[in-house]
């Protein structure tokens, strides 16, 4: 077999990146830095203890559950007797940074290679590179691109984040009954009434799976951007373990946990596993959780 | 005439209104190749066998030169067993399914060749559909379901909601506007599917095996709502259903699809007394035959008819050389007198009449043409006479023989020897 030498080609292709579009990466680096700035802001605008509260109040009204809400409510005052808290909302910034821009990647790309089984063919595979490329792999050309800081973990986040958003709203729409939107074209709607009043609405309950889905892998990548020089609860465990602070770890990774069953519990509700979904959104698992990522450890809280 | 009376709902009660004479649907030649790109679909068409060349050529010939019309307010029943292409005919009407060769014609439009934005139109407001599974929207309420077609045809919310309201009203539902659709029983859901289907008021329905989803009841309940819309509207109506009898019950004309062609295509009773083939006589070997066959359907010539001055003893010999025991007395225009028995008549020749008058007797039963032999069969045999066949104006126009109504009800199929004897019970 000829040495087809992939590895010096794609670092010649990296080099010329960097050379070529550096203006381009700096601009996404300042717009990721804005977004995160922002958002890091509005989260921080309150008192700690007074964020605890609406963060409570929050999941009491998702899951209607007032046990649940007064341990996930336990927690976040864990957080900060940790003296954490500050981490946590700089790791919270990330993960709804890092959602918001999958979502806005991920689902149009669902419904559009829903409909058209020519982009199915082609995001398919996409698809499957980005969630079993090794993180690291794809680390070092972000970090080569955007230097060292939050950006780079950011972008790597996003990158592995992005798939059960496209997956699962691909899948939400396909398993819309053909029937029900053969009866919606039966009545004259358009390809885009269809999708915007039956197709998306029907599809929802997958799509919010999806949002769920996004949010953990999202959060899985935290030690990962820590390792970058990202800051909030990843740098701290990073910090901790190069230091051989057994103690700190501990305390890093609890924290890392308990964001991680908040926000799983929260985003669950919100996709329709609580009480409060719609009566006729199908009763179902959430589906292929703990296949699709290494997600955080997740204790079935109460 | 005591057993003149008409069997509601039934062929019997929609020919009285009777189909007019305009052509509403019209297809000609329509067909329907899956899973072939359109150039190989039309070679395969082409050929000498078109179902053997599409397989060959890896597809699948779901219907095949289909030509029918449809007049305006009839129920043209489309039948056959699964994948005998019914569904694949219907759904080309509009367009869901979109046909491969052939023409269609609704109100005078070429279907087949309306660009998207007419095709849109002509669904919205000329051809509405209901559903075998209903296919509602689950996330919407109703009435919301039931107003679909106006909302897409751009009604105001305020017009919407009273249209959709006034047609769950018809269908039974006025109270239900404002459940969700996973709230109601199946035949309710199928309720609001037709309601969503009247709100726009169309000329024409596309019914796909619309009860068959249904359990028998509530099935036998959808068909008299439909039935009794249908006397209201006098609407175009295209219904595919594999079930037999409902297709007798409630269509003007039946068309018998096989294998994506059309085997036969008459009224109800005329398949099960001629079908046209073994698979139709076949298929109609299941029908209720009493509850599709009517009176004129097996009318037969009576034996013998007297008039009144005829003398009683030649009565009473052309009654021996036609080996009867009974005949009819009519007048000078065919009006039914009575009956005279062979022991009247030897009772006449004794007091020497001169005529029937004194001989005329009222033991025979007379039913309209269209009477169902279900409503009557159990006459048979009862009198001297057969079952008699008279016009509204009392004009004999027939007989049905025990032995015909026997018969008739046990043919499964031409070829069937005689009547099979535990049928003789029922």
């Amino acid at each position: 077999m000829p040495d087809l030498r992939l590895g010096e080609r794609g670092e010649t292709a990296i080099d010329f990146m960097t050379d070529n579009f550096g203006g381009f990466f700096d601009a996404v680096k300042d717009v990721l830095n804005l977004l995160l700035r922002t958002v890091y802001d509005a989260l921080t605008v309150l008192t700690p203890t007074a964020m605890v509260v609406v963060l409570g109040v929050v999941a009491l009204v998702a899951t209607r559950r007032l046990a649940l809400s007064l341990v996930l409510t336990a927690g976040l005052l864990l957080i900060q007797s940790m003296q954490l808290w500050p981490e946590t909302m700089q790791t919270m910034t990330s993960v709804v940074v890092a959602t918001v821009i999958a979502l806005a990647i991920g689902v149009p790309l669902g419904i559009w290679s829903a409909l058209n089984p020519a982009v199915r063919a082609v995001v398919r595979p996409v698809l499957d590179l980005m969630q079993t490329l090794p993180v690291f792999v794809y680390l070092l050309p972000t970090i080569l691109f955007f230097g060292v800081g939050d950006a780079p973990g950011l972008v790597a986040t996003i990158v592995f984040s992005i798939p059960p958003a496209v997956r699962l709203t691909q899948l939400g729409i396909q398993h819309v009954d053909a029937e029900t939107v053969e009866a919606a074209r039966a009545f004259g709607a358009s390809r885009r009434e269809v999708l915007r009043e039956v197709q998306l609405p029907l599809a929802l309950p997958s799509i919010m799976t999806g949002v769920n889905q996004v949010i953990m892998l999202a959060l899985s990548m935290v030690v990962v951007a820590g390792l970058v020089g990202g800051a909030g609860l990843g740098g701290v465990v990073v910090n901790a373990v190069q230091g051989l602070q057994i103690g700190a770890s501990i305390e890093g990774g609890l924290a890392v946990v308990v964001l991680a069953v908040y926000l799983d519990r929260v985003s669950a509700a919100l996709g329709g596993q609580g009480r409060g979904a719609p009566a006729w959104w199908p009763r179902r698992r959430r589906t292929g959780g703990a296949a699709a990522a290494p997600a955080p450890p997740v204790p079935t809280a109460a | 005439m005591s057993a003149t009376t008409y069997a509601a709902p039934g062929p019997a009660a929609t020919s009285t209104r009777g189909p007019q004479r305009e052509t509403v649907v019209a297809a000609e030649g329509l067909s329907k190749v899956y899973g072939l790109s359109d150039r190989q679909a039309a070679k395969a068409l082409a050929a000498a066998d078109p179902a053997g060349a599409v397989a060959a050529a890896g597809g699948y010939l779901g219907a095949h030169d289909v030509s029918f019309s449809v007049q305006r307010g009839e129920v043209f029943v489309i039948m056959g067993l699964s994948g005998s292409g019914k569904s694949t005919v219907l759904r080309m009407v509009n367009r869901l399914n979109e046909p491969t060769a052939g023409r269609l014609l609704v109100e005078g439009q070429d279907v087949t060749r309306l660009p998207a934005d007419r095709l849109r139109a002509l669904r919205n407001d000329t051809i509405s559909m209901v559903f075998q599974h209903f296919s509602l929207f689950p996330h919407r309420t109703v009435r919301d379901n039931a107003a679909y077609g106006l909302k897409v045809r751009g009604v105001a919310r305020a017009e919407r909601r009273e249209r959709a309201d006034a047609a769950l009203e018809r269908v039974g539902l006025g109270d239900r506007g404002d459940k969700l659709p996973h709230e109601l029983s199946g035949g309710m859901r199928q309720r609001v599917g037709l309601a969503r289907a009247l709100a726009v008021d169309p000329p024409v329905l596309l019914m796909d095996e619309p009860f068959s989803a249904l359990d028998p009841l509530i099935r036998r309940d959808m068909q008299d709502l439909l039935m009794q819309l249908q006397v209201e509207d006098g609407r175009t109506i295209l219904f595919v259903t594999h079930d037999l009898n409902e297709a007798m019950r409630l269509g003007d004309r039946v068309m018998v699809m096989r294998q994506g062609r059309v085997v036969q295509c008459a009224s109800g009773p005329e398949i099960v007394a001629h079908p046209a083939d073994d698979y139709v006589s076949e298929f109609v070997a299941d029908v209720d035959r009493a509850r599709v066959l009517t009176a004129a359907d097996l009318l037969r010539a009576p034996l013998l008819t007297l008039s009144r001055g005829d003398r009683p003893a030649d009565a009473l010999r052309r009654l021996g050389d036609n080996e009867a025991n009974g005949a009819f007395v009519v007048d000078d225009d065919g009006r039914l007198l009575g009956v005279v028995t062979d022991a009247r008549l030897v009772e006449a020749v004794r007091r020497e009449a001169g005529d029937l008058t004194g001989a005329l007797w009222d033991d025979y039963h007379a039913v309209a043409p269209d009477d169902l032999v279900g409503d009557f069969m159990h006459l048979a045999g009862r009198q001297v006479v057969p079952v008699t066949v008279v016009d509204d104006a009392g004009r004999l126009l027939g007989v049905v023989p025990r032995a015909t109504i026997l018969s008739s009800l046990s043919h499964a199929r031409p070829a069937d020897a005689a009547p099979v004897p535990e049928v003789a019970r029922a």
